[in-house]
C-alpha cells in the first residue's frame, strides 16, 4: 500500500507493508536511524517521536496510521544549525551516557516544555515515566530538563550571556 | 558551536566530546549499519526448557520466496561449528543438535531479504520434540534422581560443574567453635539481567574475494571476539575486523559471543551477502547473559562486644545450562573471595558449588566485577543480621570493624591485597551527609505513629580492573591493554585504545588524559576504540577495567611520549636531556624557563628538519601494553533511607546517599553519572529486576512488561559524596568506578527495608523486594510468593 506523511517538514510517499511499523518506515525506509528500538511491548520508549507534536511510541504506530499526520523525530530538531534547547540541555548537564535513549527522552521532553515550559521535577519525573533509561539513573536527565526550560533560547543566550 | 569555556588540559569537568552527535540522533549503533545487499537472519528457538529433537524440517521455510538460507545445528556440524566454546572452559551449542536445553535455546537460523520476512519464516520451521523433565531449583539440580542436562559431555552422569574453595576451612572452623557469638543467614542473590536499551546484534559481511570478514557487533571486547573467531571457526586473524561501533549500554550482557553472531557469520559465507541479526527484546532477556543467581548460606562469628571475627559462605551457583560464565579469572566463583569485605578479620572460608539446570546460560558480571556484587551483598547483609543479633547500630558495629588506614596494603584472609583504603572518613561523611542521628530519631517518631521507616547502612570494597596475570586467564589471553599514541605535527594527537566505550564516555576521559600527562588540550585528542583494524590488542570493557588498565595504558604511552619529546627538545635546544625540566605543555631549559619548546613546536621538529639526536628517530608518538601489577579496590559507604507502605508492602527510597572513593577522579561529572546510573540499577535490583520460571522452566519475565526496570518515578535524586584515596600501583592512581554503586547498594537498600520491618521481627527478605514479599514477610511469611 502506498503512504504519505510529512516527516521533518518534507512530505514523503512510500510504497510500503501494511504491517510495517513506524519505527522501521523512520529507520530502515527513510534510515532516519536517530529514532531508536529497545522492546517488544511498548514500555521502553527508545522509539518515541512526536506526532502532531504528541510524542508517540512510534513502535506502537502503524506507518499506515501515520499517513495524513506530521511525524517529527530527533533528525528534525536542530533548527539552521542551531541545537534545540533540550538538546543542548542534555550535553550542558550530562543527561545522557550511551545515548541510545536519548532521541526519545529529548522528543519527550520537547513535547513537555511545548506544553508546560516551566516544569517542576516531579512534573519531569512524571514526563519521562514512558522511557526508560539504563545509564543515568535519570537525574542529570531531569536537570537536562530544567536546562532546557531555563534557557528557551538554547545556546545561543548562554554564549551571548557568557561573552 | 562556539563555546566560552577555557580548553581542558587535563582533569576536571568537561562536556563529553561523544554528546554532540548523540543528542542530534547521529550516534551509529550496529543496527543502524545497513550495507548493499544486506540480508536479516532470525534465531529460532525451543519452546521447552528440556526436550529431545526428533526432527528438524525446515523445507516450507525454504520455499518461502523470501528466504535465502536455513541452516540448523546439523549444517554447523559439517563445518565444526555445531558447538562453541565458552569463556568457561565449557562448551555451548550454537544451534541444537539433540537436544535443547533452556527454554529459549537457539534450534534453526534463517536469512531474508527483511527483518519481517525472516521471521515469518521462522513459523514454516517444523521441529518434533520429545519433552523431557526440566532441572529448574539448583538445589535440586544434584539430587540423584535428577535428569541429567548435559548427555554432550562424555561420562557426565549429573550436573555438577564445580567446587571451588578460598580461605582457611580449618582455621575459620576453629574460629567458629569458640566465638561468643555466631549467626547464619540464608539468602539468594536472584538471577537478573543487564538489559542494556541496546539488545545485542551484528552485521555479518564476508568478502569472499579478500577472504576478509567484517563484523560490527555490540560488543564489549572487540579485540578478544576477533581472536575468539580465529582461534574457534579457523579464520585468519588479519582477516577478521570488528567493528564495535557506538553501543547503547552493556552492564556485561554484551561480553559474550552469542549463537546469533556465529550463524550471522556462517550465512553470510554461505549467501556471499552481508548478514544483520539483532535480538528482540524477549530474545536478549531470555537466551543472553544473565547474571547473579547465586544461592547462599553466611555465618558470621563475632565475640559479644561486636568484634567480627570469621566469615563462612557456601554457594550453589546456578550457571543454567551451558557453563557461560563470562569471567576472565582464574576462579570458577570470579571474585566471590572478596566476601570479607572490608573488615578486618581472623579467618575466612568459602565455598561454591557450581550446578547445570535448564535455564539459559550466562553468569555474566551484569555492573559488577565477576561475583563482587554477590560477595559485597553477603557479607554486608551478614552484618546487619549480626547487628540485630548484638543489638548494636549497624553503622557502629561497622565502624569497629573496619580495616584501619595503617594495615593498607591490606593480606585478607582469602589472599587479596587491598591495595589503598581510608575506610573510617569515607564512613562518616557519608553517615553525616544522611543525618543518621537524626534519621534514627525521626524514624523512631514514625514508629510510634505506626510508620515503617528504614535506614540501611553498607560498606563495600570491590576489586577491580582485571587484571594481573597471576589471578587472569581467558582462553590464554591475559588481560593487558594496549594504547598507541600518535602526535600529529602541528600537536594534535590520536590514541588508540583497545577498551570499547558503551556509554562510560571514553573519547573525552582518555584525551583528558593524554592532556593531563602533555599539556595539550583534551579537545586536540583524538580517541580512536572499538575498531580492531585500527587499534591495539587489549581485553575489551567490563569489570571497572577501563581506567584501571586501559587508562593506565593511555597515561604510559603519554608518558613515552613526553620522554622521546624531551630528547628532541634538548636538540632544539641545543641542551642536554638532563638538563630540561617539564611543566604542563612544555620542556624547558633549567634555571633559564625562557629557553623552551612546548608539545606543538617538538612535535614539529620531530617530524620535520630538527637535527635527531642519534638513535632517535623522526615523529613523536609511543606505544605501549599495560599489565597490572595488581587490581585495585575502590570502596564506598552507602546509606539509603526507605518508606515502607504498612498496608501494601510497597517500597519507595526516599534518599539515598553515597560516599565513593575510586582513587583520582579523571572527569568528576563522568564518575557522578557513572554512580548516578549504578545507583538505580541497584535500586531495580534490590526492589524490581527477577528472572523467574515456572517448575517447567518457562521463563516468566521474558518481556520488559514483567522484567522491571527503574524508570524516573522509582529512583530519587541521589546525595554523592566522595573521599580519594588513589591507587598506588596505578600510574595516575585511579581505581574504577563504574560498577562500585550496582555492588554497594542493593544491600543498602535491603538492610533499609529490613531496618523498616523491623517492628515485624523480619530479619532477611529475598530480593526483589516487591510489595508482594514484602507484604508476606509482614505477615510472617518466610518463603517468597512467586
Ligand atoms: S521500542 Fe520500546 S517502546 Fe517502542
Ligand atoms: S543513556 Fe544509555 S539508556 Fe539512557
Amino acid at each position: 500500500m502506498q503512504v504519505t506523511l510529512t516527516v521533518n517538514g518534507d512530505e514523503v510517499t512510500r510504497e510500503i507493508e501494511p504491517r510495517m511499523l513506524l519505527v522501521h518506515f523512520l529507520r530502515e525506509t527513510l534510515s532516519l536511524t536517530g529514532t531508536h528500538w529497545g522492546c517488544d511491548t511498548s514500555n521502553c520508549g527508545a522509539c518515541t517521536v512526536l506526532m502532531d507534536g504528541e510524542p508517540v511510541k512510534s513502535c506502537t504506530v502503524l506507518a499506515a496510521m501515520a499517513g495524513g499526520h506530521e511525524v517529527r523525530t530527533i533528525e528534525g530538531l536542530e533548527r539552521a544549525g542551531e541545537l534545540d534547547p533540550v538538546q543542548q540541555g542534555f550535553i550542558e548537564e550530562h543527561g545522557l551516557q550511551c545515548g541510545f535513549c536519548t532521541p526519545g527522552m529529548v522528543m519527550t521532553a520537547r513535547a513537555l516544555l511545548d506544553r508546560n515550559p516551566d516544569p517542576t521535577e516531579e512534573e519531569i519525573r512524571e514526563a519521562i515515566s514512558g522511557q526508560i533509561c539504563r545509564c543515568t539513573g535519570y537525574v542529570n536527565i531531569v536537570k537536562a530538563v530544567r536546562w532546557a526550560a531555563e534557557h528557551p533560547a538554547g545556546a545561543a543566550a548562554t554564549a551571548a550571556s557568557a561573552s | 558551536m562556539a563555546t566560552a569555556e577555557q580548553p581542558v588540559l587535563g582533569y576536571g569537568r568537561m562536556k563529553r566530546k561523544e554528546d554532540p552527535r548523540f543528542v542530534r540522533g547521529k550516534g551509529r549503533y550496529v543496527d543502524d549499519v545497513s550495507l548493499p545487499g544486506m540480508l536479516h537472519g532470525a534465531v529460532l528457538r525451543s519452546p521447552l526448557a528440556h526436550a529431545r529433537i526428533l526432527s528438524i524440517d525446515t523445507s516450507a521455510a525454504l520455499q518461502h520466496p523470501k528466504v535465502h538460507a536455513v541452516i540448523t545445528g546439523r549444517d554447523l556440524e559439517a563445518q565444526k561449528l555445531a558447538w562453541a566454546p565458552t569463556l568457561s572452559a565449557d562448551v555451548q551449542a550454537v544451534l541444537a543438535l539433540d537436544k535443547v536445553c533452556f527454554q529459549g535455546q537457539e534450534v534453526a537460523f534463517v536469512v531474508a531479504d527483511d527483518h519481517y520476512s525472516a521471521r515469518d519464516a521462522l513459523e514454516l520451521i517444523d521441529v518434533e520434540y520429545e519433552p523431557l523433565p526440566a532441572v529448574v531449583d539448583p538445589r535440586k539440580a544434584l539430587d540423584p534422581d535428577a535428569p541429567v542436562i548435559r548427555e554432550d559431555i562424555e561420562g557426565k552422569s549429573d550436573n555438577h560443574i564445580f567446587d571451588w574453595e578460598a580461605g582457611d576451612r580449618d582455621a575459620t572452623d576453629a574460629v567458629f567453635e569458640r566465638a561468643e557469638v555466631v549467626v547464619a543467614q540464608d539468602m539468594i542473590y536472584p538471577r537478573i539481567h543487564p538489559a542494556p536499551m541496546e539488545t545485542c546484534g551484528c552485521v555479518a559481511d564476508f568478502d569472499a574475494v579478500e577472504g576478509k570478514l567484517t563484523l560490527w557487533c555490540t560488543t564489549q571486547a572487540p579485540h578478544a571476539h576477533r581472536t575468539l573467531y580465529a582461534l574457534v571457526a579457523g579464520l585468519p586473524e588479519h582477516k577478521i575486523r570488528v567493528i564495535s561501533p557506538d553501543i547503547g549500554g552493556g552492564f556485561g550482557n554484551k561480553v559474550g559471543i552469542y549463537p546469533g553472531y556465529v550463524c550471522s557469520v556462517v550465512t553470510s559465507i554461505v549467501t556471499g551477502r552481508p548478514v544483520k541479526w539483532m535480538e528482540d527484546r524477549t530474545e536478549n532477556l531470555t537466551s543472553t547473559a544473565f547474571a547473579r543467581d547465586y544461592v547462599m548460606r553466611g555465618e558470621i562469628a563475632a565475640t559479644r562486644d561486636g568484634k567480627i571475627q570469621a566469615v563462612r559462605v557456601r554457594v550453589l551457583a546456578d550457571h543454567g545450562a551451558f557453563n557461560a560464565t563470562a569471567q576472565p579469572s582464574k576462579y570458577p566463583a570470579g571474585f566471590f573471595h572478596i566476601f570479607t569485605g572490608s573488615y578486618d578479620l581472623e579467618a575466612a572460608h568459602c565455598r561454591v558449588t557450581g550446578v547445570y539446570t535448564n535455564k539459559a546460560p550466562g553468569g555474566v558480571a551484569y555492573r559488577c566485577s565477576f561475583r563482587v556484587t554477590e560477595a559485597a551483598y553477603a557479607i554486608e547483609r551478614m552484618v546487619d543480621v549480626l547487628a540485630d543479633e548484638l543489638g548494636v547500630d549497624p553503622a557502629e558495629l561497622r565502624m569497629r570493624n573496619l580495616i584501619r588506614p595503617e594495615q593498607f596494603p591490606y593480606r585478607s584472609k582469602t589472599g587479596w591485597v587491598y591495595d589503598s583504603g581510608d575506610y573510617e572518613p569515607a564512613l562518616r561523611m557519608a553517615l553525616e551527609m544522611a543525618g543518621y542521628d537524626r534519621l534514627r530519631e525521626e524514624q523512631g517518631e514514625r514508629r510510634e505513629r505506626g510508620e515503617l521507616m528504614g535506614i540501611g547502612v553498607s560498606f563495600f570494597t570491590e576489586t577491580v580492573g582485571a587484571g594481573p596475570r597471576r589471578d587472569m586467564d581467558i582462553v590464554g589471553l591475559g588481560m593487558a591493554d594496549g594504547a598507541d599514541l600518535r602526535v600529529h605535527p602541528t600537536g594534535k594527537a590520536v590514541l588508540g585504545i583497545s577498551v570499547q566505550t558503551q556509554g562510560q564516555g571514553h573519547e573525552t576521559t582518555f584525551a583528558q588524559i593524554v592532556a593531563e600527562e602533555l599539556g595539550i588540550p583534551a579537545e586536540d585528542v583524538q580517541v580512536v576504540h572499538g575498531d580492531t583494524d585500527e587499534t591495539p590488542f587489549g581485553l575489551g570493557t567490563y569489570g571497572s577495567r577501563s581506567t584501571p588498565v586501559s587508562g593506565a595504558a593511555a597515561a604510559v604511552v603519554a608518558r613515552k611520549v613526553r620522554e622521546k619529546a624531551r630528547l628532541i627538545a634538548a636538540a632544539m635546544l641545543e641542551a642536554s636531556p638532563a638538563d630540561l625540566e617539564w611543566e604542563k605543555g612544555r620542556w624547558y631549559v633549567k634555571g633559564d624557563p625562557e629557553q623552551g619548546k612546548t608539545i606543538q613546536e617538538i612535535a614539529m621538529g620531530a617530524h620535520g628538519t630538527v637535527e635527531l639526536p642519534e638513535g632517535v628517530e623522526g615523529g613523536l608518538e609511543a606505544q605501549t601494553v599495560y599489565n597490572p601489577s595488581n587490581l585495585t579496590f575502590p570502596f564506598g559507604a552507602y546509606v539509603c533511607v526507605v518508606d515502607v507502605d504498612p498496608g501494601t508492602g510497597q517500597v519507595k527510597v526516599r534518599r539515598f546517599v553515597a560516599v565513593d572513593d575510586c582513587g583520582t577522579r579523571i572527569n568528576p561529572m563522568i564518575v557522578e553519572g557513572q554512580i548516578h546510573g549504578g545507583l538505580a540499577e541497584g535500586v531495580g535490583i534490590a526492589l524490581m529486576e527477577l528472572i523467574a520460571f515456572d517448575e517447567d522452566g518457562n521463563c516468566l519475565n521474558g518481556s520488559f512488561m514483567d522484567y522491571l526496570i527503574p524508570t524516573a518515578k522509582e529512583v530519587p535524586n541521589f546525595e554523592l559524596g566522595a573521599t580519594v584515596t588513589p591507587s598506588p600501583h596505578h600510574p595516575i592512581g585511579a581505581k574504577g568506578v563504574g560498577e562500585s554503586p550496582t555492588v554497594g547498594s542493593p544491600p543498602a537498600i535491603v538492610n533499609a527495608v529490613i531496618d523498616a520491618l523491623e517492628p515485624f521481627g523480619v530479619r532477611h527478605v529475598d530480593m526483589p523486594l516487591t510489595p508482594a514479599r514484602v507484604w508476606a514477610a509482614m505477615q510472617g511469611h518466610t518463603e517468597p510468593p512467586a
